[in-house]
């Protein structure tokens, strides 16, 4: 039987084959340093099915995501466009959908973005024409009805597999689910969560996925990112708004030798993927090793995530 | 009302460094009211500018008036008596008022000396806070009343993001309520959670600044 895709995408099929996929990271950086990105996503090939490519991630500036994906695309990695709505409006979101897509850019995440008073230009103009609900919204009428956000007729539609973020931890609690099911219904068909550190949490909100019957509609990935320090644990816990890193995983790396605390960070990471995946309504897991590609391998083939499906 | 908030003085000082005799102007509108740029302001910066000018060796002459209103060529015109001595004058109205001025007097040169924040009210004692972005097509109505384009950062219309916490917006290191948790409570007081449901989509900016520069005709009124 022949599945029906959207964008035909290697993410898309493995989700639709009913196989758990798995996404990674690689942000682009603050220059156009190619050989540093290219070094950072080599640990990714093989190990993952896709990659995201950060927009600007913080709002602070680096390589566009767009020249990413494509570099991404040369070194035989799929890419995940992330696209956020801070600084472009709809004219130029539109127009990078159809560029994205004409540079063979299969999936496409739609952001909001963080606010530009946490990036490296605060004193930035932010557009903000739209929102990440909207934008999804735009993607789906462009790929399925071939009209723009004017109603101009779209000639060659962008095949873009339509995924969004969020957040289970942020307030008001009741809404976080319901919110999802507005990206769902506004176009997602694939949700990355952020990085889940408090599983109690994250579990009810699953349950309320699923009794809302959006794990039908949609593929929901769960954030995982490995703690590498007690520092960074602390600093997740403290300024990471929205973020609630439970006390006990920082007992547990407190209580390892130092030169143990990657490793048990490791250990920790497992641990969740293998319990997230376990959940009804799980299809697969975004990890985000963020300046730590290099473990990729390590923790993806320790939580028995390898060898990657092959599809066609 | 419209918030103002006086410039610093060495600000002022810079502009009008060039010229001896200045008229200060102030504006009996929203800027008394917020406490800007009204008559006592008008006393205050004068005497300031003149104190700054003596101790630096640079006597200055300020000649001071409010107007009734600055957004109104009516209430400006006293200012002409004032004007015709002196070199340059110094507003304190809203950054509206300077404007009007500029255009009564072609050839004298005319200097906002307030910062013209929001449009917004007092929330507490010394405490004014925007309300309105004046985007020209009010969609509070949708929203329980609140306006997500002024007070939400991100101007969500589909809200509340994923760094609302507590009820606080992530942006403004804490001192922001979360717009889009005072909707939603507003909301669910209103019994209308439903509308939380809704995927709100394009907002139309033509009525905004985004369109270009805005005129309001009324037909009725117009001579
Ligand atoms: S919707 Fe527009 S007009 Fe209404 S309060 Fe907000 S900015 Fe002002
Ligand atoms: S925290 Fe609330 S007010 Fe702040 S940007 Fe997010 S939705 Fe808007």
């Amino acid at each position: 039987m022949t599945a029906e895709y959207t964008a035909g995408s290697r993410l898309e099929k493995i989700f639709k084959s009913g196989q758990k996929a798995v996404t990674g990271e690689c942000g682009p950086p603050r220059g156009c340093d190619v050989e540093h990105f290219k070094h950072k996503a080599s640990f990714l090939k093989g190990n993952v099915d896709a990659v995201n490519v950060t927009d600007n991630q913080t709002a602070v500036v680096r390589f566009c995501s767009m020249a990413a994906a494509k570099i991404l695309l040369e070194m035989g990695l799929e890419p995940v466009m992330q696209m956020v709505t801070r600084d472009m409006n709809r004219i130029a979101l539109q127009s990078n959908v159809l560029g994205a897509s004409a540079l063979g850019i299969k999936n496409l995440l739609c952001l909001t973005g963080d606010h530009q008073s946490f990036g490296d230009h605060p004193q930035a103009k932010n557009v903000h024409d739209m929102d990440s609900v909207m934008l999804l919204h735009t993607v789906k009428t462009m790929r399925d009805e071939g009209k723009m956000v004017s109603g101009t007729e779209v000639q060659g539609r962008p095949k873009m597999f339509l995924g969004a973020a969020a957040n289970p931890f942020a307030d008001p609690a009741e809404f976080r689910v319901i919110r999802m099911g507005k990206k769902i219904n506004a176009g997602a068909q694939f949700i990355q969560t952020q990085c889940i550190y408090n599983m109690e949490r994250f579990r009810k909100f699953m349950e309320m996925a699923n009794d809302m019957g959006l794990t039908e509609k949609c593929y929901i990935m769960a954030g995982i990112t490995p703690l590498k320090s007690v520092g960074m644990a602390n600093y997740m816990k403290k300024f990471v708004p929205g973020l609630d890193v439970p006390d006990s995983y920082i007992t547990r790396l407190k209580g390892v030798p130092k030169e143990n605390v990657a490793a048990e960070g490791i250990k920790i990471a497992v641990e969740q993927i293998q319990e997230c995946l376990a959940m009804k309504g799980i299809s697969g897991i975004h990890l985000m090793a963020i300046e730590w590609e290099d473990h990729v391998p390590e923790i993806v083939k320790a939580a028995g995530l390898l060898p990657r499906p092959k599809v066609d | 009302m419209v918030i103002g908030e006086s410039k610093p003085l060495a600000e002022i000082l810079e502009m009008i460094k060039d010229f001896k005799k200045v008229v200060v102007a102030g504006c009996k509108g929203c800027v008394t009211v917020c406490n800007a740029g009204g008559e006592k302001e008008v006393a205050i910066l004068a005497s300031e500018l003149r104190i700054a000018r003596k101790a630096a060796g640079n006597e200055l002459e300020t000649l001071e008036y409010t107007c009734e209103r600055q957004c109104d060529p009516e209430y400006i015109e006293p200012l002409d008596d004032l004007v015709k001595d002196a070199e340059a004058v110094v507003s304190i109205a809203c950054s509206v008022g300077p404007q009007y001025v500029t255009a009564r007097y072609p050839f004298v040169p005319v200097f906002p000396g307030l910062n013209t924040i929001s449009i917004g009210g007092a929330t507490e004692h010394g405490v004014w806070k925007e309300f309105c972005q004046a985007c020209g097509s009010c969609i509070i109505g949708e929203f329980g009343g609140l306006c997500p384009i002024t007070r939400c950062a991100k101007q969500l219309l589909n809200g509340p993001c994923g760094g609302s916490s507590e009820g606080i917006c992530e942006v403004g290191k804490g001192s922001i309520p979360c717009i889009w948790q005072l909707i939603y409570d507003r909301l669910k007081n209103l019994g209308q959670l439903h509308k939380m449901q809704e995927v709100k989509l394009y907002k139309n900016w033509s009525t905004s600044r985004d369109g270009g520069l805005r005129t309001t005709i009324r037909e009725e009124l117009k001579q």
